[in-house]
């Protein structure tokens, strides 16, 4: 448990990605299976419930701090602590003497696997008093799931794949196939073994990525190379179905399914990979991007949300139909195997995202900025003979998102930023003027961003945000309305949560407007005249 | 029990509570650690939200008043009288004795005797061990007034040697890198430096402006810290990868940018629990704290045989309540003025 506690607490105050894929990648070299792969499945998707059932951790953890705790003091130490395995970790007595050797995470696993919960929360006691604050604490971690130390599942995954010199994507695709402590895995990576196999499991492939296009990519393009298709507003899945099993991945690979039990029906019985876009739609039209978020991130749904929020897929793309890998082939081909195999099947709750046509790029051009259709996005640009290929791959596919709407906006706080920006004043919430009782203007904040300023501007604004101080809470500064910023966003939507009443979507600094007098901003009802727009 | 418990004497509280200005003792007529400027003070030590300018007379140690004079300058009080511990004097009546409070140089408790009765004023106290000061005596009283810095059973502080440790083994592990650390100016600093120094780091220390004078003054009064420097005018290159330190404060502050790369590091009793070193952005949290933990606030409060237990700063519910459960007299009286986080 030393090892895995030190890489946890490690990591905790670790800024920087490159060190922290160091930090992995060591311990997964150095550290024995199968306590690496107990290491693995924490840091992912959690340590499976065939290996230790369901774990009342919150129950277990106050039944046995109240044999030596008030509870008004573990009360108290919760509330400052915000973490209730840190508290436990922090509160448990150090034995005078340890009995026993510190348990491996496999020790662990092993021992907290079987007997009642009553049973397994005298275990739980045994394996803290044989660690200190930090082991105990990292075991908490591990067996909690979520560790919230600043490593995503897919950060964990590229570091096991830089550890032994693969390619993530060589991972991602094995990864929904592979169970925790993955042996298999760990001795194909070492040579030990062969590849495993994914067998009769759906699995994630790695997503192709698009470009953003730039002003000079034009010239180098010819129309005759390319389909265009409409980008949707929604989310990049896709939908595996294989073997009477169905799963819905991210565009990161990460599980979605539980969330849209209905989407994993329609394709139940289909030995497929598809590509798509998960949206919300009601009686053929799409739904703000809002909605969708009602079903993301959730572990069930309900049947009011099923109805309330309908879920539907809008094909882009097919991987694989039967046992055909079509990856290789061009897009023209997987095309036409997806519109066949669409017309044949006729999965509810799906459709076939509709080609735009078009001659030149320039009539595209007229298409691009006349569309302003609910759920638009922008548009695609895909090479007509383009392979499947995972990651962003240069020059095949591009993105051409809607031009970005701005508005002006006045810095109101700053906050300061975390690793290399860590002395710099880097995050931003802006506000528009708002009319109040007494005839007068007040700002109210409506958006916050962190990004499209370089360095220098960084360093600029830093500077005016020291002069231009009226007060100090932590690490957020408030100013002297006075800086401007012209804020692009892609869209504004209504929202109850925010004291304004809207929120921006992807808000980013554009221009840092030094010469605009605060005073001649934009208003709030300019804001929110842009609600469905964008 | 004692003589004059039989002829009843009068509380503590009648002679020693807290006024406008701070905790005072009536008969003796004198504040202890007032916030803000009286005729007399007694003054525990030199952190300044117990040592403050403008005093017409002030007694303390003779660390204390040196420190005083240091941040305030020579005439900041009317008159400077110092006090060696353990030396008893008495002013209107009131017996005033001074005993080492183990928190930094020069701290003291204030020990008064007046009418049979007996209260110790700590001031901020602990018992780990520490290089730069004496350490605390146990002084047994009837009323003991404690601070509750890091009142909750989660800070336990480990000894120091083990976090300095920590600090030497990640300058080994990034050797290029120089470790930035942010200590309490007065006391935290220099104690660590002293630590340092005991686990056998003997090339030059270099300090941000803010603490040459006070790590000037500890090396007058004969604590050995070995070669210390000023940042300013020192090279570039013979500081990258050693060791610097600097108020907290200055972690955040755009002072750091002047170092490639380095890895900040945060000496503080605080560094106990994640959040709060995630909060300060700090690479490497060092556990160094100059008040009593959790065990040593109950431990020391028990030695005392208080039966009155009055606490002044930090986390009073948490105390006060378990003081209560263990069947002692407690209570919190919430003085104004002092710095909680400063650790």
């Amino acid at each position: 448990m030393r090892a895995f506690a030190q890489l946890l607490d490690t990591l905790v105050y670790t800024q920087s990605r490159n060190r922290k894929l160091a930090l992995l990648a060591r311990y997964f070299r150095d550290t024995p299976d199968p306590d690496r792969g107990y290491a693995l499945a924490a840091l992912t998707d959690g340590l499976p419930q065939h290996l230790i059932g369901r774990l009342p951790l919150r129950r277990m953890l106050s039944e046995l701090t109240s044999r030596f705790l008030d509870p008004v003091l573990y009360k108290l130490s919760r509330d400052y602590v915000g973490d209730t395995a840190e508290t436990v970790a922090l509160v448990w007595p150090e034995p005078r003497a340890r009995a026993n050797a510190e348990p491996t995470l496999s020790d662990a696993v092993t021992e907290m696997s079987h007997g009642s919960t009553a049973e397994r929360t005298q275990t739980l006691g045994r394996l803290l008093d044989r660690l200190d604050a930090s082991g105990r604490w990292a075991l908490l971690k591990l067996l909690g799931g979520a560790p919230r130390v600043g490593v995503s599942a897919r950060l964990a995954k590229i570091a096991v794949a830089d550890a032994f010199g693969h390619d993530v994507s060589d991972i991602e695709e094995l990864w929904h196939a592979l169970e925790a402590p993955y042996l298999e895995l760990f001795a194909w990576l070492e040579g030990r073994g062969p590849k495993p196999e994914p067998g009769a499991k759906p699995v994630f492939r790695p997503v192709m990525l698009a470009h953003p296009i730039e002003d000079d990519d034009w010239p180098k393009l010819s129309a005759d190379d390319f389909v265009a298709e409409w980008k949707w507003d929604g989310i990049r899945v896709q939908i595996a179905a294989a073997g009477g099993d169905v799963r819905i991945f991210s565009r990161q690979g990460d599980d979605i399914s539980a969330a849209f039990p209905e989407i994993r029906s329609a394709f139940l019985r289909h030995n497929c990979v598809a590509d798509g876009e998960l949206l919300v739609m009601r009686s053929g039209s799409i739904a703000p991007f809002n909605d969708l978020q009602q079903r993301l991130n959730r572990k069930t749904v309900t049947g009011r949300m099923l109805r309330d929020y309908p879920a539907h897929v809008r094909l882009y793309d097919l991987l694989f139909e039967g046992g055909d890998d079509l990856r290789a082939m061009t897009f023209t081909l997987r095309r036409a195997r997806l519109e066949t195999w669409h017309a044949a099947h006729c999965p509810p709750l799906t459709d076939v995202s509709e080609l735009v046509a078009f001659e030149t790029f320039d009539s595209l051009r007229a298409i691009w900025s006349a569309t302003r259709a609910d759920g638009i996005e922008g548009l695609m640009l895909k090479r007509r003979d383009s392979a499947y290929q995972a990651g962003r791959v240069k020059g095949q596919w591009y993105k051409w998102k809607r031009a970005a709407l701005t508005l002006d906006c006045v810095l109101m706080y700053a906050q300061r930023g975390s690793g290399k920006r860590s002395s710099f004043y880097s995050d931003y919430t802006f506000g528009a003027w708002r009319s109040n009782d007494a005839g007068g203007q007040d700002l109210v904040p409506v958006g916050k961003a962190y990004s499209g300023f370089t360095d220098d501007e960084l360093r600029l604004i830093d500077t005016w945000i020291r002069a231009n101080t009226t007060e100090t809470f932590g690490p957020v500064r408030a100013v002297t309305p006075g800086l401007v910023f012209e804020v692009a966003f892609d869209a504004v939507q209504k929202s109850a949560r925010h004291k304004s009443g809207v929120a921006m979507r992807f808000p980013r600094i554009h221009r840092i407007r030094w010469d605009k007098p605060a005073a001649e901003a934009d208003t709030l009802e300019t804001v929110q005249a842009l609600i469905g727009k964008g | 029990m004692r003589m004059t418990h039989m002829i009843a004497s009068p509380p503590v509280e009648t002679w020693l509570y807290p006024a406008e200005a701070g905790l005072y003792c009536a008969p003796g007529q004198f504040y202890i650690d007032p916030h803000r400027a009286v005729d007399r003070a007694v003054i525990t030590h030199g952190h300044s939200d117990h040592a403050r300018a403008g005093h017409g007379a002030v007694l303390a140690t003779s660390e204390t008043i040196a420190i005083m004079k240091v941040r305030y300058g020579e005439t900041s009080a009317g008159t400077f009288q110092q006090l060696a511990l353990g030396e008893p004097v008495n002013i209107n009546g009131v017996g005033v004795r001074l005993a080492p409070a183990g928190h930094i140089l020069g701290s003291a408790q204030i020990v008064l005797d007046y009418d049979g009765k007996r209260a110790v004023v700590s001031g901020d106290y602990k018992r780990a061990y520490d290089p730069t000061c004496a350490a605390f005596d146990v002084v047994t009283c009837d009323v003991f007034v404690t601070e509750a810095t890091f009142a909750l059973p989660v800070f336990r502080h480990e000894p120091a040697h083990g976090e300095v440790a920590k600090l030497l083994a990640s300058m080994a592990a990034e050797p290029q890198r120089t470790h930035v650390i942010g200590a309490y100016g007065l006391g935290k600093c220099q104690r660590m430096i002293a630590e340092i120094r005991n686990a056998g780091y003997d090339k030059p220390i270099y300090l941000h402006g803010a603490v040459v004078a006070l790590t000037a003054l500890y090396q007058s009064l004969g604590i050995n810290l070995g070669d210390v420097r000023s940042v300013a005018g020192a090279d570039g290159d013979a500081i990258a990868g050693g060791i610097v330190l600097c108020p907290p404060s200055a972690l955040s502050d755009r002072w750091t940018r002047r170092f490639n790369d380095p890895v900040l590091a945060f000496a503080s009793g605080w560094m106990r629990v994640r959040g709060r070193a995630r909060q300060h952005g700090v690479e490497l949290p060092l556990i160094v704290s100059d008040h009593a933990d959790w065990p040593d606030l109950i431990a020391t409060i028990s030695q005392t045989n208080a039966e009155d237990v009055w606490v002044t700063h930090g986390r009073d519910d948490a105390l006060v309540h378990h003081l209560a459960t263990l069947g002692r007299k407690a209570r919190a009286l919430a003085l104004v003025g002092r710095d909680d986080e400063a650790e």
